[in-house]
């Protein structure tokens, strides 16, 4: 937490909702709690994982902050301001690369900017700059097809990065990806974040990924989701792969193993 | 060139075949010409095929704009509007159990023997493969990206322009080469109801003067016409897409 300011950036007050949906029989509707009184904070160039079992909502969660879906109640606060509901105040990114494949890998990353009306040569150069900068710039000019899956998701990254919001929402954006290759957008990711620091909210599945990314941990209850237990990962930076083994790395672990599997 | 070498090896061979039934059999050639003779018939009338090949071509070039033009804007007003496809897509779809063909006599009556009637048969026919095939791309889109889109605070416009269109266009593209071989097809059918001109009533003349090598040469152009139709579609689609003709993976390198 050595670099943090503080501010609280991203802010959700008791989030709630449940949604409607056909019983079994057909006949009436049965409502299915989905999210109950979620409060949760992060602050400026934070990176907080949220982890919790398969189908238990947080999903849902990330649809309300991007302003996808309405909650039933609850807030969402960007550096104190209301954006409940509003979209395209933070960057989603999504486990599928989502890239599109007419689009050149630099054309790709310029999508988010074109819908805020940036000209396409200024987008470019921004994201030409990006692109050097994570050592992917030899790739600007293929094609999404022509790229590995683990490439794909670092160019479908640069292009949450470049939509030009401080807060970035990643679900499960490894989940994909094999054993190796994950491991090495972990490295990929931290170096990323040192150059620029920004706000991130992480879904994932995997107890080790979130402790050696995170500074903070929330882990959620089974649906309806709530927040069981809040950790903060007290772990020096940069983390490397030999942490894994470290007793201060497994206390957590063993921690928030109980918590999720009691 | 070279991975149509067993095709073309081959289809000499029935050339010859062909060829040999007819003379050793001693075959009218009212019932069936040699190649020999086809091939002759095309040299020697080639300037009088190319006459009429004019006409058909042009028929089948307005006829097939006509439908891309109007399947096209179909497809995009059924896929935007929920309401229009609930009433209209049904319809287009039944309708295409009514045999343009049977219709085209219909047209004649109406539009009288000229090129209108020729345009129209074609375009009936061309349309429904090209709005098929585009209000199915339309609706393969990823629903996902479309979320992703939404979060980056696109509208519909937005996402229709730069994920729907794009996205639909090998879909279209393969409705488009469909249109292309049924046009020719289409023009030559709507002159053999009543025309002056073109490869159709060429046909049915021949026909009737038991020409029969020249039938034969009739057919040869309209399949020639036909591939190079469907040629200049397949052009415009590498220049449109050039993404999807190339999906050869780079390494991964770092």
């Amino acid at each position: 937490m050595s670099v943090l300011s503080g501010e609280v950036h991203l802010r959700i007050e008791e989030l709630s909702k449940e949604y409607m949906i056909k019983s079994k029989q057909g006949y009436a509707y049965q409502r299915l709690p989905t999210l109950e009184n979620i409060s949760l904070e992060v602050s400026r160039g934070e990176f907080v994982s949220i982890i919790g079992p398969s189908g238990c909502g947080k999903s849902t969660l990330f649809n309300i902050i991007s302003g996808l879906e309405k909650p039933d109640a609850g807030k969402v606060f960007l550096q104190g301001r209301d954006i409940t509901g509003l979209r395209g105040k933070v960057a989603y990114m999504l486990q599928k690369d989502l890239l599109l494949p007419w689009r050149s890998i630099l054309d790709n990353c310029i999508l988010a900017l074109e819908l805020q009306n940036v000209t396409r040569s200024k987008a470019r150069q921004q994201a030409m700059d990006m692109l050097r900068e994570l050592n992917l710039g030899d790739f600007s000019a293929n094609y999404p097809a022509q790229l590995s899956g683990g490439m794909r998701q670092r160019v479908s990254f640069v292009r949450t990065m470049l939509a030009g919001k401080e807060v970035l929402l990643l679900d499960e954006p490894f989940g994909a990806l094999d054993a190796y290759t994950k491991s090495e957008m972990h490295d990929w990711l931290t170096d990323s974040f040192q150059k620029y620091r920004p706000t991130v909210l992480f879904i994932t599945h995997d107890i080790e990924e979130a402790i050696l990314l995170s500074d903070r941990i929330y882990v959620l209850t089974p649906r309806p989701a709530a927040i069981r237990l809040q950790i903060g990962v007290d772990l020096p930076h940069p983390r490397t792969r030999d942490l894994l083994v470290r007793e201060s790395f497994v206390d957590i672990k063993r921690v928030l193993l109980k918590e999720l599997f009691n | 060139m070279r991975k149509f070498m067993p095709s073309l090896i081959f289809f000499s061979f029935l050339l010859l075949l062909w060829e040999y039934i007819v003379k050793a059999f001693q075959i009218d050639k009212f019932i069936l010409p040699p190649p020999s003779a086809i091939f002759e018939a095309l040299i020697n009338s080639s300037l009088l095929l190319l006459e009429h090949s004019k006409y058909t071509a042009l028929e089948a070039f307005i006829g097939f704009s006509l439908a891309v033009f109007a399947g096209m804007v179909l497809a995009m007003i059924i896929s935007l509007i929920t309401a229009v496809k609930k009433t209209l897509y049904p319809l287009v779809i039944v309708s295409q159990t009514v045999p343009i063909m049977a219709v085209a006599p219909l047209l004649i009556i109406w539009f009288g023997y000229g090129l209108l009637p020729k345009v129209m048969v074609v375009a009936l026919v061309c349309f429904f493969p090209i709005t098929v095939s585009l209000v199915e791309g339309l609706e393969k889109v990823d629903a996902d990206v479309i979320r992703l889109l939404q979060a980056m605070g696109a509208n519909k416009f937005q996402v229709f322009i730069k994920v729907q269109l794009p996205a639909a266009l090998p879909s279209l593209f393969s409705g488009l080469k469909i249109s292309a071989t049924y046009s020719i097809m289409a023009a030559v059918i709507a002159e053999w109801l009543g025309a002056s001109r073109g490869l159709g009533i060429y046909l049915t003349r021949s026909m009737h003067s038991f020409q029969t090598e020249q039938v034969f040469a009739v057919i040869i152009v309209i399949s020639g016409l036909s591939l190079a139709f469907v040629a200049l579609v397949e052009g415009a689609g590498r220049m449109l897409m050039p993404w999807y003709y190339k999906k050869h993976s780079v390494a991964d390198q770092k």
